[in-house]
């Protein structure tokens, strides 16, 4: 859950409270040390079982192309959807509808503590059978998984913004609401828009509750239906995955900021509500 | 699924709705039901993919914990299957494990997240750690279980280095197989989980709240004892709740490394569907899934109370 936003730039602090928080006393640093162990060496005895080979030949196993092209599609259809969906209605909300914006934010939380194994319970008997032959079926449910990920980082992002202005502004100049939203507030959510995006995918290429019981061989079902016959080859595939999204959700970060700062903006960081005086929108 | 038949959803507000969308920005402060309506219409997409996403599905598996399998007659039978046996078991054992698995993460990703709030804005550390947490949050399943195996197995690598040191951990009794082992596991998605809803509770807290503290007088303790801590409380415990829920929702991590041999309710309700059944007890497994929502009804029932308290000081 987590969302790459501006953050608008921190007021001046006084110079002790800079001080403060400049410094990471021997605590601090026992904490991430130790965090990064435990976070580190599990990573690092795996990609030593694997080995460097295995790498190699991750791309000619049997399945491996059709399953990730099967989660790619997935990928590029939920994010559509999720983004088409969520984006201008959480604009909307924060507009028009500021008192539904806590209704909004427990409606997206839903997805996170509802399982996924009991979702599909529930859907896998309402859904009608056209749908149910076709893996887009998964796709629909992704949006719902991908929610809450979306709102946050649509939100965080608007927090940054002065949207009423902006809005106010774009009305006195003759735009309409698809206008301001296309030419006016999209352009500023670039950036959040972007981080939603990587963590949707992230998201999808993970899934693997929803899409073994509806038993579909996406990538992360192959990986597991792999393990069986070569755990190496498995293991080097997903966590390949892992360090893919991890090193391109740095650079967005990276890109925002230095884009932020250019343009006079704060630090571009993941998932950060905004500190902002007065509540935007209300 | 949008093209489902079943369709109850907002029903008359859709269909009114649908009508005034074309003008939603002129309704202004006009307090009849029509502008009321129109005022909505923004928001109506968005419900009725909820609805049928989400709201349908959790609907119809109320129901059908209710029926009988074939013939759809009225029955408790099925609650009565899921709450005893194995099965009652296997929500004891899910309790337990999501409790344990959103407390001990919740702490250690609150000591995490101070680290780095503490630490000076923009740092490479800052961004290295969240954007991490941001996608190991998202790891689980197979993956996660070898990652593990590979280093804490029993013939592994960190097993091994800590046996030249003297720590035979597996003839201590250790092992990743039971619920401590996956308790184990399960920080390593919980405490990044953590540090990702926490962070922003720990940069509502205002610098200015702290230097009128210290003017005066008070102590860092003391700051947090009166100020900083009954003010990040409800988002902490509220952040908690969400993790108990993530622990709870975890099925393939779970299914990865026990492969079932400990009772637990989401691998219960995954054999349900993959057609590991007892004649006559089809059901049950909704009936299983019924009391996940139960569960899950109480606790974001308390996270929504958490979170208006948490409110009063964060906006």
């Amino acid at each position: 859950m987590a969302a790459v936003t501006q953050a608008p730039p921190a007021r001046p602090a006084s110079a002790p409270a800079r001080a403060r928080r400049g410094r990471l006393p021997a605590w601090r640093w026992a904490i991430l040390a130790v965090a990064g162990i435990y976070f580190l060496l599990p990573l690092y005895a795996a990609l030593r079982f694997a080995g460097i080979k295995a790498y190699g030949s991750v791309f000619s196993r049997t399945g491996f192309t059709d399953a990730l092209w099967l989660s790619v599609r997935l990928a590029i259809v939920t994010t559509l959807i999720t983004l088409a969906l969520m984006v201008p209605t959480t604009v909307y909300v924060h507009l028009r509808l500021p008192r539904l914006r806590r209704l909004l934010e427990g409606i997206t939380i839903l997805p996170i503590v509802i399982p996924p194994v009991v979702l599909i319970v529930g859907v896998l008997q309402v859904a009608p059978g056209s749908l149910k032959a076709t893996p887009w079926l998964l796709a629909l449910e992704y949006v719902i998984l991908a929610m809450p990920f979306a709102y946050r980082a649509i939100d965080t992002g608007l927090r940054a913004l002065d949207v009423k202005t902006l809005t106010e502004a774009a009305g006195s100049l003759g735009a309409g609401w698809g206008a301001t939203l296309w030419r006016v507030i999209l352009p500023n959510l670039r950036t959040a828009m972007l981080s939603a995006t990587v963590l949707i995918i992230a998201l999808v290429l993970g899934e693997f509750t929803m899409a073994s019981l509806d038993l579909y061989e996406t990538f992360p079902v192959w990986i597991v239906q792999f393990d069986q016959t070569d755990a190496a080859t498995s293991v080097a595939a997903s966590l390949g995955a892992l360090f893919v999204t991890w090193i391109v959700l740095m650079l967005i970060t990276w890109a925002g900021t230095r884009q932020a700062r250019r343009t006079g903006g704060g630090e571009v960081t993941l998932f950060t509500v905004a500190r902002t005086d007065t509540p935007t929108g209300s | 699924m949008p093209q489902t038949d079943t369709v109850a959803a907002p029903g008359p507000r859709a269909g009114s709705g649908a009508g005034a969308a074309s003008s939603p920005t002129r309704a202004g402060p006009l307090k009849s039901a029509g502008a009321t309506l129109a005022r909505y219409a923004g928001v109506i997409p968005f419900a009725i993919y909820v609805a049928l996403g989400l709201l349908i599905p959790v609907i119809a598996i109320i129901v059908g914990a209710f029926q009988a399998p074939g013939t759809g007659a009225l029955t408790t039978a099925n609650l009565g299957t899921a709450t005893h046996g194995v099965y009652l078991q296997g929500f004891e054992n899910s309790l337990l494990l999501s409790v344990l698995a959103s407390v001990i993460p919740g702490i250690l990703g609150l000591l995490v997240a101070y680290a780095i709030y503490t630490a000076k804005r923009g740092r490479v550390l800052r961004q290295v750690v969240i954007t991490a947490s941001g996608v190991f949050a998202n790891f689980g399943g197979v993956p996660l279980a070898f990652l593990f195996i590979a280093s804490f197995g029993s013939t592994a690598l960190v097993t091994g280095w800590l046996g030249d040191i003297g720590l035979h951990i597996w003839d201590w009794g250790f092992t990743l197989y039971n619920l401590a082992g996956v308790l184990l596991v399960y920080l390593y998605f919980q405490v990044p989980l953590m540090v990702l809803v926490i962070l922003p509770a720990l940069e509502g807290l205002r610098p200015a709240w702290r230097e009128a503290a210290e003017n005066l007088g008070a102590r860092g303790w003391q700051y947090w004892r009166h100020v900083g801590g009954p003010v990040l409380f409800p988002s902490f415990l509220g952040c908690v709740l969400l993790l108990f829920g993530s622990s709870m929702s975890a099925y393939a991590t779970a299914e990865a490394l026990t492969s079932g041999t400990i009772p637990l309710t989401s691998i219960q309700i995954g054999s349900f569907l993959n057609g590991n059944v007892i004649a006559g007890q089809e059901n049950a497994g909704k009936a299983l899934a019924l009391g996940m929502i139960v569960i899950i009804a109480i606790v974001m029932t308390a996270y929504a109370l958490l979170q208006r308290r948490a409110a009063r000081w964060l906006r």
